[in-house]
C-alpha cells in the first residue's frame, strides 16, 4: 500500500467484503430454516446436517481447487489454455491464501466467491430432502459448490471469461452463474432420486406434503432476503479508478462496478432489488391465490429473475421482470410435477432454476446492444448470447453433470435412503440417538404424571 | 527461533508477507488436509451405509405408525 489514498481503498474494499460474507451467512441459515421448517418431524436432524455440512465441505474444497478454477478457467478450453499464472496465487499452497501482510485482499475475495458456493450446493439440498442419502448430497455439493459453479462464473462471471468476450453474456447479479446452474442441476438429480414415498398417488396424481411448520419456513426465506443484500453487495466492485480498470473508461471519476467491472451505483442495486422483491411477491400472491409459500418464494424469484440486469434496470423494469418471472416458473413447476413426477420438495428447480434461466434471457432482449464490458472487442450484450448462456448454465453445467453423477451414485446403491427407513424416518435411521432420547423423556414424564 | 520467521516486530510493514508457522511446508499441509477431506467422506459414507441397514433391518411397524401419526 503505496499511498494513503491506496490504504485507505484497500482497507474499505477489504471490510466491504467481508460485510457481504457476514451478511451471506445468513443466507445459509435461512436455508436451514426452510428446508427444516419444509421436512416433516421425523426428518428433522437429517434435513439439518445435510445441509449444515455443506459449509465445511464446500469451504475446503473451495480452498483446495474452487477458487484456483476460478482464475485459471476464464478461457479454458474452449478459446486458450489454462490461465497458469494468473491460478499460481490462488492454488492452496499459495502464499497469498494465508496469513499475509503484503495481501489484504484474498482472503475476504475468496469467502464472497465462497458463500456463493454454500448457497448453490444449498439450492440443490432443499430439492431432495428426505429421501437422500447424506454422503451422496454431500458429493453434489462438492461438485456444484467447488467445480461446476466455479467454471461457469470463470466462464460468465469474470471480466475475462470467454462468455463474456464471444457471446456479450451478461449476468451482473447471478441469475444463471447461481440460480439458473444450480435449479439446473436439482433438476439432474431429481430425475433420478424420484419422489417421496406417498408424493403422487397411483394413478399419478401429485399430493401436497405442506411444511410442518410454515412459520420457521418463513422466517427462513426472510434470512434469506436478507442474506440477498450481502449478496448483491458482493457482486459488486465498491471503488475503483478508471485506470485500475485500464480499459475505454476515460477521465478520473471513481466508480462502482459490477463483476464486468462496467459502471454501476449502489443506489441502482437497491433500487432494483426492492423493485423485484416487491413485483415478484405482488404477481406470485395474485397467481397461486396468497399461498404463502409460493408467495414468498416468488418474491425470491422475482429477484433472480431481474439479477442478471438489476446493474442497470429501471426499478420499473425491474418490478415487471420481477412479477413476470415468477409467474411462469410456479406454472412451469407444477406442470413439471404433473408430466415428469417430479417431486422438487421446496420449489428450488422453479424459484432458481426457470426464474435463472428466464432472468438470462430477459436480460439479453431489455438490453440489447449494451456493452458487456469496459474493455475493446467484447460482444455487447444480445438475446442470442444470453439465450445460449442460460442454456450453457441450465443444462449443460447444471443439468447433465448432476444427472451423470446422480446415475452412478443409483447404479452403486449409495443414493437413496432404504424405504424402510424412509417410512419410519430419516433419523430413526441416522440419529436415533435423538430419537429415542425424546422417546425415553416422553415416557419417563408419562410414567411420572401417573404415578403423581 | 520464530515459527513464524519474525521474533519480534521491529519492522517496516511494507516488507512483511506470509506471517503464518512453517512457511516452505505449504504443499505438505495441503497434502494433510486432502487426506483429511477425504478420510472423511469414506468415514461418514462406510459409517451411514452400516446406519441405514441396521435401521432397514429393524423397522418396527409401531414405531413407523406413531410417527407417521406425528407427521
Amino acid at each position: 500500500m503505496d499511498g494513503n489514498l491506496d490504504a485507505l481503498t484497500t482497507i474499505f474494499t477489504e471490510f466491504y467484503y467481508w460485510v457481504t460474507v457476514v451478511f451471506m451467512f445468513l443466507i445459509h441459515v435461512g436455508f436451514c430454516m426452510y428446508e427444516v421448517g419444509a421436512s416433516r418431524r421425523k426428518n428433522h436432524m437429517h434435513t439439518l446436517m445435510k445441509n449444515v455440512m455443506i459449509i465445511p465441505l464446500v469451504t475446503v474444497t473451495f480452498f483446495f481447487f474452487g477458487w484456483w478454477i476460478y482464475w485459471a478457467f476464464p478461457n479454458f478450453p474452449f478459446f486458450g489454455g489454462l490461465d497458469l499464472a494468473a491460478g499460481a496465487a490462488n492454488t492452496p499452497w499459495s502464499e497469498t491464501m494465508g496469513t499475509n501482510a503484503s495481501d489484504r485482499i484474498t482472503g475476504v475475495f475468496w469467502a464472497a466467491f465462497l458463500l456463493f458456493s454454500w448457497t448453490a450446493a444449498s439450492i440443490v439440498s432443499g430439492s431432495v430432502i428426505e429421501r437422500i442419502r447424506s454422503s451422496a448430497l454431500w458429493v453434489h455439493a462438492v461438485l456444484i459448490g467447488s467445480v461446476w459453479w466455479i467454471i461457469d462464473a470463470a466462464w460468465g462471471w469474470h471480466y475475462a471469461g470467454w462468455m463474456v468476450q464471444k457471446l456479450g453474456y451478461h449476468d451482473a447479479y447471478a441469475s444463471g452463474v447461481i440460480h439458473a446452474i444450480a435449479g439446473g442441476y436439482a433438476l439432474g438429480v431429481l430425475v433420478v432420486l424420484g419422489p417421496r414415498i406417498g408424493k403422487f398417488a397411483a394413478d399419478g396424481t401429485p399430493r401436497d406434503i405442506p411444511p410442518h411448520n410454515p412459520w420457521m419456513v418463513t422466517l427462513g426465506i426472510f434470512m434469506i432476503y436478507t442474506g440477498f443484500w450481502g449478496f448483491y453487495a458482493a457482486c459488486n466492485v465498491p471503488l475503483i479508478s478508471p485506470e485500475v480498470i485500464d480499459g475505454q473508461i476515460v477521465g478520473t471519476t471513481w466508480t462502482a462496478t459490477n463483476i464486468y467491472l462496467g459502471p454501476t451505483t449502489l443506489g441502482a442495486i437497491t433500487f432494483n432489488f426492492l423493485l423485484s422483491l416487491s413485483g415478484g411477491l405482488m404477481a406470485s400472491y395474485i397467481v397461486s391465490k396468497g399461498d404463502a409459500f409460493w408467495t414468498f418464494s416468488g418474491g425470491l424469484a422475482g429477484i433472480i429473475g431481474a439479477s442478471a440486469g438489476n446493474d442497470l434496470y429501471h426499478p420499473m423494469q425491474a418490478m415487471l421482470i420481477g412479477a413476470f418471472v415468477p409467474v411462469v416458473a410456479y406454472k412451469l413447476h407444477y406442470w413439471v410435477e404433473r408430466k415428469f413426477k417430479i417431486d422438487d420438495a421446496v420449489g428450488a428447480v422453479a424459484v432458481h432454476g426457470y426464474a435463472g434461466f428466464l432472468g438470462v434471457v430477459i436480460a439479453g432482449f431489455v438490453l440489447w446492444g449494451a456493452p458487456s464490458s469496459p474493455y475493446e472487442g467484447y460482444a455487447a450484450i444480445n438475446p442470442l448470447g444470453q439465450i445460449a448462456g442460460a442454456i450453457i448454465m441450465f443444462f449443460v453445467l447444471g443439468f447433465l453433470p448432476a444427472y451423470i453423477v446422480t446415475r452412478i451414485q443409483a447404479a452403486r446403491g449409495t443414493l437413496r435412503i432404504p424405504a424402510e427407513v424412509e417410512l419410519q424416518g430419516l433419523d430413526m435411521g441416522e440419529h436415533e440417538a435423538y430419537e429415542e432420547a425424546i422417546a425415553e423423556i416422553t415416557a419417563a414424564s408419562a410414567e411420572h404424571i401417573k404415578a403423581n | 527461533m520464530s515459527t513464524i520467521g519474525y521474533k519480534d516486530w521491529a519492522v517496516d510493514m511494507a516488507d512483511v508477507g506470509a506471517m503464518y508457522p512453517f512457511q516452505g511446508a505449504e504443499v505438505f499441509m495441503v497434502i494433510l488436509g486432502v487426506v483429511f477431506w477425504i478420510g472423511w467422506h469414506l468415514i461418514q459414507s462406510k459409517r451411514e451405509a452400516a446406519e441405514l441397514e441396521e435401521a432397514r433391518k429393524m423397522a418396527d411397524p409401531d414405531k413407523v405408525k406413531a410417527i407417521l401419526e406425528r407427521y
